[in-house]
């Protein structure tokens, strides 16, 4: 694997909240913002911190599927509203379910590192609160592979593939134990959201999270394996970051100390025609993590904390042993035995991770990153995790589909 | 014939009603899922929806078609288990409309009574009028097979009575649906000794495949649901009509109302349930009831006078209420109708119904309103702790509650007494499935 050829930072990022059922302004009945009011914020959100939007020389948007949820195409004609200074820039729309965000900062550093953009906004959004969950689960189905397993999937049909998941992990390694480590990854999640005020589960009040998160599994209600607080929310927003060369974070009138360095990164692409080999692994994650440890000349060890894509818990506790930071079928111990909270070993999803944050799903990726661009300059407010000086990395985990489409991206401190 | 060759072929006459259009949609619902399962795959299923008004089956198409999509979201899982051999069918969407255009093809709509002929079970829910309904069973008895059986949703008139005026030799049995039909589970039956012994078990079959849960009722006028309604609501008149002295007419019904909902901690005031009902089918039930009863007043002049001067509640076609005892704004009461001047009288919490609040009195320790205790599993201990506090109070409010509680377990116990219910259970299952009250009229609470 190459090195990188010239540094390049992440920098001036920002997450709208993320919205939907949980916060307390949230009422189906009414109307709500759309994506051009996500993606407006987001950029202006990022416009707000650098001297002068004119600097940006690129726009990168990650979207999964505005064309079914809202109807929209074309996405990338929807970066010139954040700003005028926009207008007849070039911009791209990628797409990986929910990995776009992930193929977006990938596709942002590419641009960088080639020399074609010193500066590249990059945007992640999703509206999905405009439909109901039903037929939002149709839309979401697209992740996986329609013509070979729709017809046969379930209603819910990405809930029902981690439910799998869990069912092949509850027999590998006993469903007390792997039941009470996905139980505690949700109530650690909530925990977290509750310090962050733009998190979809900012106002969560339950009181026995644990208990909650035990809830037996029915599959008269829902899914065979999993329950509701299993899984990520329905939600909508967008984040957005620059990505920028030395000269590139110069010209926007930002110092290293406001930025991160990428140090690393794995994006590896399965086959979506095919089955996973093996439901208690994310043997595509693995190989990005691999990729991204083999560029950064890092290993779990040196790693601060991480932001994994916890779209059901059972998907966070294979992320957690898809990094190395534990042993295969250790990460329900793990979590639940708290090395996994902001203060503990391995602060994992600080700011809520999608079960607690929320899930704009082709946004996560983007979200990730200005949250770990948050973490490192030391702007995460009471969601700040304790960067210690031999272990200042941060890393993400940006999932498409059932382990298809996979970044994985690793950072430190530009200074 | 099976009761599953019946269901091939079923009429709803007055269907386009409150009840009928509820009723529609059960049915529509069990006629397509046996339709389509793969034993029924060529068999042609016929629900024919049967009303004088035009315009309203108009409104009735649309409805269901709505209601069914919302079923179609609510069972996804057994549809797409239905349509799995059909390869075109593959997300939820697709299922659910593939549902609902199976389940309108089932449909006929129509203002023709002709359309009975080949019907093997008849719903009949038109208007709470013996008469009517007399002659419009006896003219469908002209056109249908002598096996035809019916299932009449009347709410007061005995079913002995439309037996034998229409002479119909047992094929008609009670089968009272509450309203509204889709949503309340609770079907009182009932099955006097003229309903042939196989029609009770086809209504038995019929609620299992509605999913409604069962409760049997004698055939004496009212049966035990508006027996209970009835006089529970006259209670409530009558006592408003003592205190109008005091509060004025006005302000003691708004009185009344009030206790009713909060002391009482039932889903809404007795004067809005009327309303919600139609104060004109509330009256009719009354004269209906008063009619088979001797020996006991259950008619009221107030209620006559709302009725002709057109104060009738019941629902707009979206749903909303209209007004009737109360004044709905977003279906929320905001005055109280005077009889006397025939206008509203608009709450105002600083002015007169804040003064009727204050005279009420503080709520006794433990008092939770009726939708906070409705999903709690200690409701049980809650209710107990709360009426026990009300009765040691004596507020104006106590002592009006506590003779409302008193009333209202007397009517359940006269209800036994009578013969009209078999037991205070039946009772308690009657206001418990079809009013959403949390706890039963025959209690230990006063």
């Amino acid at each position: 694997m190459r090195k990188l050829r010239k540094p390049v930072y992440a920098t001036a990022g920002y997450n709208t909240i993320s919205f939907g059922s949980g916060r307390k302004e949230f009422n189906p009945k009414k109307a709500r913002p759309g994506l051009e009011e996500y993606i407006t914020e987001a950029g202006k959100g990022v416009i707000a911190q650098i001297n002068d939007p004119n600097n940006i020389d690129e726009g990168i948007i990650s979207n999964f599927m505005a064309a079914r949820f809202n109807h929209q195409g074309n996405l990338a004609a929807m970066i010139p509203m954040v700003h005028p200074s926009l207008e007849y820039k070039p911009c791209t729309r990628v797409e990986g379910a929910c990995g776009s965000g992930g193929l977006g900062l990938y596709t942002a550093v590419k641009s960088v590192l080639s020399d074609v953009s010193d500066v590249a906004l990059a945007i992640g959004v999703e509206v999905q609160n405009s439909v109901k969950a039903v037929y939002g689960a149709d839309i979401l189905a697209g992740a996986g592979h329609f013509r070979g397993e729709r017809k046969e999937g379930h209603v819910y049909f990405f809930p029902a593939k981690f439910s799998d998941r869990a069912g092949a992990c509850y027999q590998k390694f006993g469903y007390d134990y792997v039941r009470k480590g996905m139980a505690h990854w949700y109530a650690q999640a909530i925990i977290h959201a509750r310090k962050n005020p733009k998190a979809q589960e900012y106002h969560n009040s339950i009181e026995d999270l644990i208990a909650t998160g035990m809830t037996p599994p029915n599959s008269k209600a829902f899914c065979e394996h999993i329950n509701v607080y299993d899984c990520s929310k329905v939600s909508d927003g967008a984040s957005a970051l620059i990505f920028a060369s030395e000269e590139g974070l110069k010209k926007i009138g930002l110092t290293k100390k406001d930025a991160v360095e990428v140090v690393g990164w794995g994006q590896s692409q399965a086959d979506i025609s095919k089955k996973p080999d093996e439901l208690t692994k994310l043997t595509t994650t693995r190989r990005s993590v691999e990729k991204a440890y083999e560029m950064s000349g890092i290993g779990p060890k040196e790693l601060g904390f991480l932001e994994v894509h916890d779209c059901f818990t059972i998907g966070g506790l294979l992320h957690l042993e898809a990094t190395g930071v534990v042993g295969y079928g250790e990460a329900a111990a793990f979590v639940a035995e708290g090395k996994t909270a902001i203060n503990g070993e391995m602060p994992t999803n600080a700011t809520g991770g999608l079960v607690g944050f929320g899930h704009y799903t082709g946004g996560t990726g983007t979200r990730q990153a200005v949250d770990i661009l948050h973490q490192l300059i030391g702007k995460a407010g009471d969601c700040q995790v304790e960067i210690k000086s031999d272990r200042p990395y941060g890393m993400l985990i940006s999932m498409g589909g059932n382990d298809r489409t996979v970044t994985c991206m690793i950072f430190k401190p530009a200074v | 014939m099976t009761f599953d060759d019946r269901l091939k072929n079923v009429s709803i006459v007055g269907a386009a009603g409150k009840m009928g259009s509820g009723i529609a949609l059960l049915l529509a619902q069990e006629m397509v899922t046996q339709k389509l399962k793969p034993e029924n795959k060529n068999q042609i299923y016929r629900l024919h929806l049967i009303d004088v008004n035009e315009s309203a089956l108009d409104g009735l198409q649309s409805y269901l078609k709505s209601q069914l999509v919302k079923a179609g979201e609510k069972v996804t899982g057994m549809l797409r288990e239905l349509y799995k051999e059909h390869a075109d069918l593959i997300e939820n969407y697709d299922v659910i409309d593939a549902f609902v255009n199976d389940a309108m093809s089932v449909l006929r709509l129509g203002t023709d009574l002709g359309a009975v002929k080949d019907s093997k079970i008849i719903f009949e829910a038109v208007l709470e009028d013996k008469d009517l309904k007399v002659s419009l069973l006896k003219n469908m008895e002209k056109m249908v097979s002598p096996d035809t059986v019916y299932f009449t949703n009347t709410s007061s008139i005995p079913i002995s009575v439309l037996n034998k005026d229409a002479n119909l030799g047992g094929r008609i049995i009670g089968f009272h649906f509450y309203n509204p039909p889709a949503v309340q589970r609770l079907v009182e039956l009932i099955s006097p000794e003229s309903t042939k012994p196989e029609l009770k078990d086809m209504a038995l079959e019929m609620a299992k495949r509605l999913r409604k849960k069962i409760v049997p009722s004698n055939d004496i006028a009212g049966f035990i649901g508006n027996g209970h309604f009835l006089r529970d609501g006259l209670y409530a008149i009558r006592e408003a009509k003592k205190l109008a002295g005091e509060y004025t007419l006005p302000g003691a019904l708004y009185a009344m109302n009030k206790v009713s909902q909060d002391l009482l901690v039932r889903p809404m005031g007795i004067l809005q349930l009327i309303d919600y009902v139609g104060v004109d089918v509330y009256q009719c039930i009354s004269v209906t009831i008063s009619g088979y009863l001797q020996g006991e007043d259950l008619k009221d002049d107030l209620l006559a006078k709302m009725t002709q001067k057109k104060v009738l509640g019941g629902q707009f076609a979206d749903g909303s209420q209209k007004n009737g005892f109360l004044k709905y704004e977003k279906n929320r009461p905001v005055g109280i109708y005077d009889a006397d001047k025939g206008e509203y009288k608009m709450f105002d919490p600083n002015g007169w119904s804040g003064e009727i609040d204050k005279k009420l009195g503080a709520y006794p320790q433990g008092f939770y309103p009726w939708r906070s205790l409705l999903m709690d599993p200690k409701k049980g201990e809650k209710l107990s702790a709360f009426f026990k506090n009300l009765n040691a109070s004596d507020t104006p409010g106590a002592k009006l509650a506590k003779g409302y509680l008193k009333n209202s377990k007397s009517i359940g116990e006269f209800l036994v007494k009578t013969g009209v219910a078999k037991s205070a259970q039946d009772v308690n299952d009657i206001l418990l499935n079809g009013f959403y009250h949390l706890y039963g009229p025959i209690n230990d609470y006063v």
